[in-house]
């Protein structure tokens, strides 16, 4: 099925979302395209325009009321692999394909969790924090289920009040920064009101919950499923019996589509100037591929690129003192959260680091780079593409990965043949993640 | 829409509430996701469509993620 919009908007979270609202509110056509089931992204996910009781709910509602009244086509469940042309790109569903055609282009691709590999990482139960909390938002059961949080960043203490409200309990929040930078981050946020706000909520929801700086997890024990985790506590081995432990190291940008239409990236971040525009022209990018800020500036910097790609600068430059503020709070998570040195030496020899390929840890660190490696042990190359173990062996070993080639996602061989445009895929690309 | 749907996961009935992902399915039959490379069980990890941890066949299909896809009633779910 074909498509044409003046402005194209891939991902449907609050920067997308955001986006979309603002250049459908200047009278051009829009597109929103996302792979999940539903708009809201990660952060958004389950909630509607009917809840709000709670500010971020409140948020959202807002948003997804002016969404609906805005004329905007919405594509769910459809994952963009591919530009097969400029100005067309690709998008599998479950059972069909779309050419999507754009004058204007907003990526709003979003973010997913760090991971990093320890001992028994890979039972089934140990999830991710959002990871977890994703699955909670779609129904998982989770009242009286005990569960370990670990890891770091702000998302830790949202995820862990978020289970317990609904029934679990929280044995323990470990958070792997120091002391020394948390109390600095609070200082920090005193600035920012909002936060304090939001912060003082999670601390009420956590109340009697433990929560423990320079601590991470050390080994995830269990045979077919997980049944406890050992955590290296300010220093002191404690293991603890547990159903779940939602485990992430913050967030790394997705930058996999961006990267494949040739925007430039440095640090690992999209570049992009005062309205959001990447370094290809008529291509725009917000939300976290341009530095994790949370959702605040997701949606501030949604609102510019969707203003600017639909041509109404003017109306963009309203926003500049919001967008000022809320990417100073990027720059102090980042501080803040940093990976400690002692954390690479979680994995030991026979610790899985590549979960496609099962690819140990042995067999990596006899390698200098990450072409090497792909080339010599698969990791890398399985279905995730290096979406998991590409930011932990950057941080293990340094290593950045090169090139991203069509598709940027597994699909259908049908999918790939399916576009009628005058570019064909090369036969070469057809076997997603054998890059 | 009624508040529960009914399928199959490897051939056993499981009732999970309705909207929820065939992920959740997996869970409250208590089964893992698939077997890795070298048969170690795997369930879901990141719970958005990025790892491919979670893919099972639904009606047939391989390499499905059942974390982005949402329960049908009579729906057959088969790990391999």
């Amino acid at each position: 099925m074909q498509r044409r919009f003046d402005v194209l908007v891939v991902g449907g979270g609050p920067a997308g979302i955001a986006a979309a609202v603002r250049a459908a509110e200047c009278g051009v056509r829009v597109g929103i395209v996302d792979d999940n089931a539903t708009l809201g992204g990660q952060i958004w996910r389950g909630t509607s325009e009917e809840q709000g009781q709670e500010e971020g709910t409140q948020e959202a509602a807002r948003w997804y009321r002016r969404f609906g009244t805005a004329g905007i086509t919405t594509l769910c469940g459809r994952r963009v692999f591919h530009q097969p042309e400029p100005g067309v790109l690709l998008a599998e569903g479950a059972d069909d394909l779309f050419e999507l055609g754009y004058r204007t282009l907003v990526l709003a691709t979003g973010a997913r969790e760090r991971f990093l590999p320890f001992a028994g990482w890979t039972l089934p139960n140990v999830l991710g924090a959002g990871g977890l909390q994703a699955l909670v938002k779609s129904g998982l059961p989770i009242r009286g289920k005990r569960v370990v949080v670990a890891g770091t960043g702000p998302l830790l203490l949202a995820v862990a009040a978020y289970l317990r409200e609904h029934g679990a309990e929280i044995l323990i929040v470990c958070e792997q920064a120091p002391w020394s930078r948390l109390a600095r981050f609070t200082g920090e946020l005193l600035g920012q009101p909002g936060k304090i706000a939001q912060a003082l909520q999670l601390k009420r929801k956590l109340a009697g919950v433990p929560f423990v700086a320079n601590s991470w997890p050390v080994a995830a024990h269990g045979g077919q499923t997980l049944e406890g985790v050992t955590i290296s506590r300010a220093g002191k081995a404690q293991t603890l019996a547990c159903d779940y432990l939602a485990c992430g190291f913050h967030l790394v940008p997705n930058i996999e589509l961006p990267l494949l239409l040739g925007c430039q990236v440095r640090g690992g971040l999209v570049q992009v100037d005062d309205f959001q525009q990447t370094t290809i022209s008529g291509v725009f990018c917000a939300g976290e591929p341009t530095g994790i800020g949370g959702v605040e500036l997701s949606l501030v910097e949604g609102q510019f690129a969707g203003l600017a790609a639909a041509g109404c600068r003017t109306e963009a430059q309203k926003l500049f003192g919001a967008r000022r503020k809320a990417r100073r709070f990027a720059r102090i998570l980042d501080r803040t959260f940093r990976l400690r040195p002692e954390l690479k030496s979680l994995p030991s020899p026979e610790t899985m680091v590549c979960r496609c390929e099962d690819v140990p840890y042995s067999r990596l660190e006899q390698h200098s780079s990450w072409r090497a490696a792909k080339l010599h042990t698969r990791c890398g190359m399985g279905p995730c593409q290096g979406r998991v173990c590409g930011p932990a062996t950057q941080f293990l070993f340094g290593w950045n990965p090169d090139s991203v080639r069509p598709p940027v996602f597994p699909v259908r061989v049908a999918s790939l043949a399916g576009f009628r445009g005058r570019a064909k895929p090369e036969a070469a690309t057809v076997a997603g993640g054998l890059g | 829409m009624p508040d529960q749907v009914t399928l199959t996961v490897n051939g056993a009935t499981v009732s999970v509430p309705s909207g929820a992902t065939v992920a959740v399915a997996m869970a409250i039959a208590g089964q893992a996701c698939r077997a890795s490379v070298t048969g170690e069980p795997r369930g879901p990890l990141c719970g958005m469509g990025i790892c491919f941890e979670c893919c099972v066949a639904i009606n047939g299909k391989p390499h499905c993620r059942s974390c982005q896809t949402l329960c049908e009633s009579g729906m057959e779910v088969k790990t391999d």
